[in-house]
């Protein structure tokens, strides 16, 4: 079975298409042709449709739901109300974040857009007509939308169901609407060195609420098999095989009894990683009725009801010698939580990772406070298109270095360069706890600096300026630098589970006797590329052609167990046990090959696609002939077959990071700002498929323009969410989205097998800050320290106002 | 974001259409390319029990033109206006401003007759119209009238039009030739309602302006024509402190709400800007 003609190594590498390749998205073709399976696509026989009636209060008394006219519906099945969901212990279920989230309204709602009734129904026209007939009596109380007011002696008590309860997951409660105080660092050593510091500043810093708003809203289709016992749900589920647990836990229906699969995705970003009320109502409903039950969520809905992101309330705090050495990070942040803990954090990390928030930089002490609290808000606090609020942590240290710089009237990248951690510092062990797995952060900087030529550019501004000053324009120039260190990779099962479920991650892979594979992970793509990139780890691997290699996630009948994709931890988890996957197979394809050439293993070595006989490459065993071997010869002491399976625990988190840079132009009669350049420098370590990462780039930088310059969902005093619809949540097009530059570095991790960090979430993290730096440049010279996000037209101009720079 | 329950129908002419209108009453809504309406219905604001879809009416659906008379059918979509070689010959501001409306797809659809209408302050031609000082023609079972823009309008989704008519055409008088035009419109993203917007329409005589009309998007709830606004500039030769005195005449018939774009001081404020702009870009295109 040797090749007729020998082909070239080069050739043979090039077959592959493996690690570094810029291999096609193997989904597109299916997705560009509108041929995905996305979860509204399953239409089962007899299927029946959920709908809710949801409030229309923030906060209020339900005395009475009549549900009469409703059932009078011809079509209408039965209608769910918490009272109906109480016998089965199902009106309430728990969260990731420890705590608990009523299924369906339980007396009292919380937030507009609460969960009350799930309408069934034969079809969703049918069910949408029922929500307009359910007649709710409330009885309207006071709305908390403040966070800082949560706390007030007179603030309104929410949570009348833990009332009594004053130690909560994550500790003690201060207040009846405290949900924890989590600290992290050295309080009185960084009090210490504020006080002593020759130059202190401070700034309060407001990320505000947005939301993921992937493209498809969240749903699923629960199917009740009573004849076998067995439960599926198809949903749109970012972790499936956690899905499953929690189901069997709060259902007690036995865990093999449960499927959970996530069909295609379009688009997850967080808000996919939770459970919803839906879920479990189309669950209930399917048992109750026996037959499948359809929910998907419309666009409102997801906006106003399915998790939001930040909402972080920061002070921070950072002192400095007078010639600009960093000497102490002080940071609090009032966190938003909503009605419901339902954030989706690590389960020791109630505050996620925000303690990367010393970033990129050298800081000898540091302290940060998380106290988190409930508002009359929907739930959630997801990662949205970052690690677990590394996002906020980034925009705050990057935001507070520019506010030091502007201080100590030192150039903002100068600052950075003098405080970076230096590449000998690797691995670098930081004040609030995080092992920094590898960085080469002055090379990345002085990279972006040659390629957008910074000092040009602040010579252009400083004319700009002048010209500005003397009448000649009304634009002002304004220039960001943002450089993130990211923390990715969730994680080392040491200290990272969710509900007490570890975060490892999986890959099985098995070789067919044709010597072509198929992979299967416990991780779900959501777009991210998955069955391109991971067979390009599996090809390089083993040597057999990524494009004969299938993958597969996503179905807990049949996947490995993980616990999914979020939190840029596919690649450094997934990733890495794919890679061990492989090389688990080739250990054993190292023996079959021993026996087949008749040589010992150890004189064979690794070569592409094939083990050939060391100083004697002619001859050789191709994995495709070892595959065939492992099928049909006996070999003494190896069973049949060749697969294999890794599950990976990674040994440390891997710390991505990047610099980029932004010019804007800014039009203070209008508030309109252009993203005239950005320029992204991305370092996440061995790059598997750059055209992939320039693609998931592209993406995270057009989610940090929205989020920037207009996404907020914000609450009025009487709880009326504001801005719940694509009319008002910005969602920017082509025609908004600037030409993004893309560039790298790579500086592997030392801890993964294939040196591989993650970089889907990167373009987030590091595009807020580069932006707003941008903006707030803009206005630095007129005695501007810091301006809230979105920076939208009239916020700018409201800022430009009140400098005195209109009229 | 399912609509309730309705009946469809689909005339084949204006007068099929406005008896079904007599005798359907205010149960029934006019479709036209449905790209306000249908959004309403999904949102349940809007829930006719008949829906009369005018898109078979061949005789609505042309723009016809008699030296500078234009004639402009009701189910001409927002990209025929675009398209339309001997509107721009004649005014061009008509190509300008619906390019400035949604998207492609949506302008495709979105008519003419829909959007000055429905009566929503947002949609982008009715300000227009009042400046170009069109007539609008309503007909009914009993009858034909002409009802001018600048007196159609009464209040957010109210109008001069009575349920059982309908709109079937637009005329007016394109100005004159060589005249300078703008319309100037600031909105958050492609799709949006502007934040605030202004149409000018001037015509110069050796630098002295003869006429001048200026119209208002969005900033108040019905279109505004800019009356004393317009008035200021004619027979200036548009100095800096003419142009300034129309802006402030502008900003104070504005009342704007607070909403997304912004609170209401913004929005009267960038409603200046819009006129100023518009007014300076209208002397660049004036020949």
């Amino acid at each position: 079975m040797n090749e007729q003609t020998p082909i070239s190594r080069e050739d043979r590498l090039q077959k592959l298409k493996g690690i570094g390749s810029a291999r096609k998205r193997v989904e597109d073709a299916r997705f560009t042709q509108g041929k995905g399976n996305y979860v509204d696509d399953f239409n089962l026989p007899g299927m029946l449709f959920g709908d809710f009636v949801r409030s229309p209060y923030g906060h209020a008394r339900i005395k009475n739901i009549d549900k009469e006219a409703a059932l009078a519906v011809p079509g209408v099945i039965a209608i769910l109300t918490a009272e109906d969901l109480k016998p089965l212990n199902l009106h309430y279920m728990p969260t990731l974040a420890g705590d608990v989230q009523a299924v369906l309204a339980d007396e009292k709602v919380l937030f507009q857009g609460q969960e009350v009734a799930f309408i069934i129904a034969e079809d969703r026209y049918i069910a949408a007509d029922a929500v307009e007939l359910v007649d709710v009596d409330y009885e309207e109380l006071p709305a908390l939308t403040d966070a800082f007011k949560a706390l007030d002696d007179d603030a309104p008590l929410l949570r009348e169901d833990i009332k009594d309860k004053m130690e909560g997951a994550h500790g003690p409660r201060k207040h009846h609407n405290h949900i924890f105080l989590w600290e992290e660092g050295d309080k009185t050593g960084t009090e210490q060195a504020l006080s002593v510091a020759d130059v202190v500043v401070e700034e309060k810093i407001t990320y505000q609420r947005v939301h993921p708003c992937p493209l498809e809203t969240c749903g699923c289709v629960a199917s009740m098999d009573k004849i076998n016992g067995k439960l599926t749900v198809w949903g749109t589920f970012q972790a499936p095989h956690a899905v499953r647990t929690v189901a069997s836990l709060i259902t007690n229906i036995a865990e093999h009894n449960i499927r959970i699969v996530s069909p295609d995705i379009g688009g997850g970003f967080g808000n996919k990683v939770g459970v919803y009320p839906g879920y479990i109502c189309s669950i209930v409903a399917s048992i109750v009725t026996g037959q499948p039950v359809k929910w998907i969520e419309d666009r409102i809905e997801n906006l106003t009801a399915t998790a939001f992101a930040r909402d972080y309330h920061m002070t921070g705090k950072i002192a400095a010698t007078k010639d600009g050495k960093i000497t102490g990070l002080w940071c609090h942040v009032l966190a938003d939580h909503g009605a419901f803990d339902a954030c989706a954090d690590p389960t020791k990390f109630p505050a996620g990772f925000f303690h990367i928030v010393t970033g990129s930089y050298d800081i000898p002490v540091a302290y940060v406070g998380v106290d988190g609290v409930y508002t009359n808000k929907a739930p959630g606090g997801v990662a949205y298109r970052c690690s677990f609020r590394v996002t906020e942590a980034a925009y705050l240290i990057e935001r507070m270095i520019d506010i030091l710089a502007h201080k100590l009237d030192m150039d903002p990248v100068e600052l950075r360069l003098k405080n970076f951690i230096k590449k000998e510092q690797f691995p670098y062990q930081s004040a609030l706890g995080w092992e920094y797995d590898s960085g080469d952060y002055h090379t990345a900087m002085e990279q972006g600096m040659a390629a957008v030529d910074y000092y040009a550019l602040r010579s252009e501004q400083a004319e700009n300026r002048a010209a500005f000053d003397r009448g000649e324009t009304r634009t002002l120039m304004g220039i960001g630098t943002a450089f993130f260190t990211e923390i990715v990779g969730a994680g080392p099962v040491k200290n990272c589970d969710i509900l007490g479920l570890g975060m490892f991650d999986s890959c099985e892979i098995r070789i067919h006797p044709t010597g072509s594979a198929i992979a299967r992970l416990g991780t779900v793509s959501q777009g991210q590329g998955h069955a391109t990139t991971f067979a390009q780890i599996v090809a390089t691997e083993i040597g057999i052609p990524a494009e004969d290699i299938t993958l597969e996630e996503g179905d807990t009948d049949t996947a490995p167990y993980g616990l999914g994709t979020y939190g840029s931890r596919s690649t450094p988890v997934a990733g890495a046990a794919t890679a061990m996957a492989g090389r688990k197979i080739r250990a054993k394809a190292q023996m079959i090959a021993a026996y087949l050439l008749e040589v010992h293993e150890g004189d064979l070595e690794w070569d592409v696609d094939r083990f050939q006989v060391k100083g004697n490459p002619e001859a050789h065993k191709t994995m495709k002939e070892i595959a065939f071997a492992s099928y049909n010869q006996a070999i003494p002491g190896l069973e049949p077959g060749l697969e294999a399976v890794s599950y990976y625990d990674p040994p440390n988190m891997t710390y991505p990071f990047g610099a980029y840079f932004c010019v804007v132009d800014l039009d203070v009669d209008t508030g309109v700002v252009d993203v005239r350049r950005f320029y992204a420098l991305d370092d996440c370590g061995t790059r598997i498929n750059p055209m992939i990462i320039e693609g998931q780039v592209h993406g995270g930088l057009t989610e940090a323009l929205a989020i920037t310059m207009g996404q907020e969902i914000s609450y009025d005093e009487h709880g009326n969410v504001k801005g719940g619809s694509l009319m008002d949540f910005y969602l920017p097009t082509a025609v908004e989205t600037p030409v993004w530059e893309t560039d790298f570095t790579v500086t592997p991790s030392p801890h993964h097998p294939i040196g591989a960090k993650g970089v889907g979430e990167s373009p987030n993290v590091g595009g807020v800050p580069a932006l707003s730096n941008a903006v707030n440049d803009a206005f630095a010279h007129k005695g501007l320290t810091h301006m809230q996000m979105p920076h939208d037209h009239w916020r700018v101009w409201k800022t430009a106002e009140k400098l005195g720079l209109t009229g | 974001m399912i609509p309730g329950s309705f009946d469809y129908h689909r005339p084949q002419s204006v007068s099929e259409a406005t008896a079904m209108l007599a005798d359907l009453g205010e149960d029934a809504l006019i479709v036209a390319g449905g790209h306000s309406l249908i959004p309403m219905m999904k949102l349940r604001m809007a829930l006719p029990e008949h829906l009369i879809d005018i898109q078979d009416i061949a005789d609505i659906k042309s723009i016809s033109i008699s030296g500078r008379d234009v004639a402009i059918g009701a189910m001409v979509t927002q990209a025929d206006l675009i398209n339309s070689a001997e509107l721009q010959a004649i005014c061009p501001i008509l190509r300008e401003t619906s390019l400035q409306i949604a998207d492609p797809q949506i302008r495709n659809l979105g008519t003419i007759g829909g959007n000055v209408a429905n009566g929503d302050p947002g949609n982008d031609l009715p300000a227009l119209m009042q400046t170009l000082d069109a007539s609008y023609i309503l007909v009914s079972n009993s009858g034909t009238r002409e009802v001018k823009a600048r007196d159609f309008y009464e209040a957010a989704y109210f109008t001069e039009r009575s349920e059982t008519e309908i709109l079937t055409a637009i005329h007016f008088t394109a100005p004159p030739a060589g005249h300078g035009f703008s319309y100037m419109k600031q909105k958050r993203k492609i799709g949006d309602y502007a934040t605030a917007a202004a149409a000018v329409i001037i015509a110069l005589k050796d630098g002295t302006v003869e006429s001048a009309s200026i119209g208002l998007t969005n900033v108040s709830d019905t279109p505004l024509y800019a009356e004393q606004a317009s008035r200021l500039l004619i027979g200036s030769r548009l100095d800096d402190a003419t142009i300034k005195s129309a802006v402030e005449a502008a900003k104070t018939i504005t009342d704007p709400a607070e909403d997304g774009r912004g609170p209401k001081e913004f929005r009267v404020h960038l409603t200046g800007v819009m006129v100023e702009r518009a007014i300076r870009q209208a002397i660049k295109t004036a020949t």
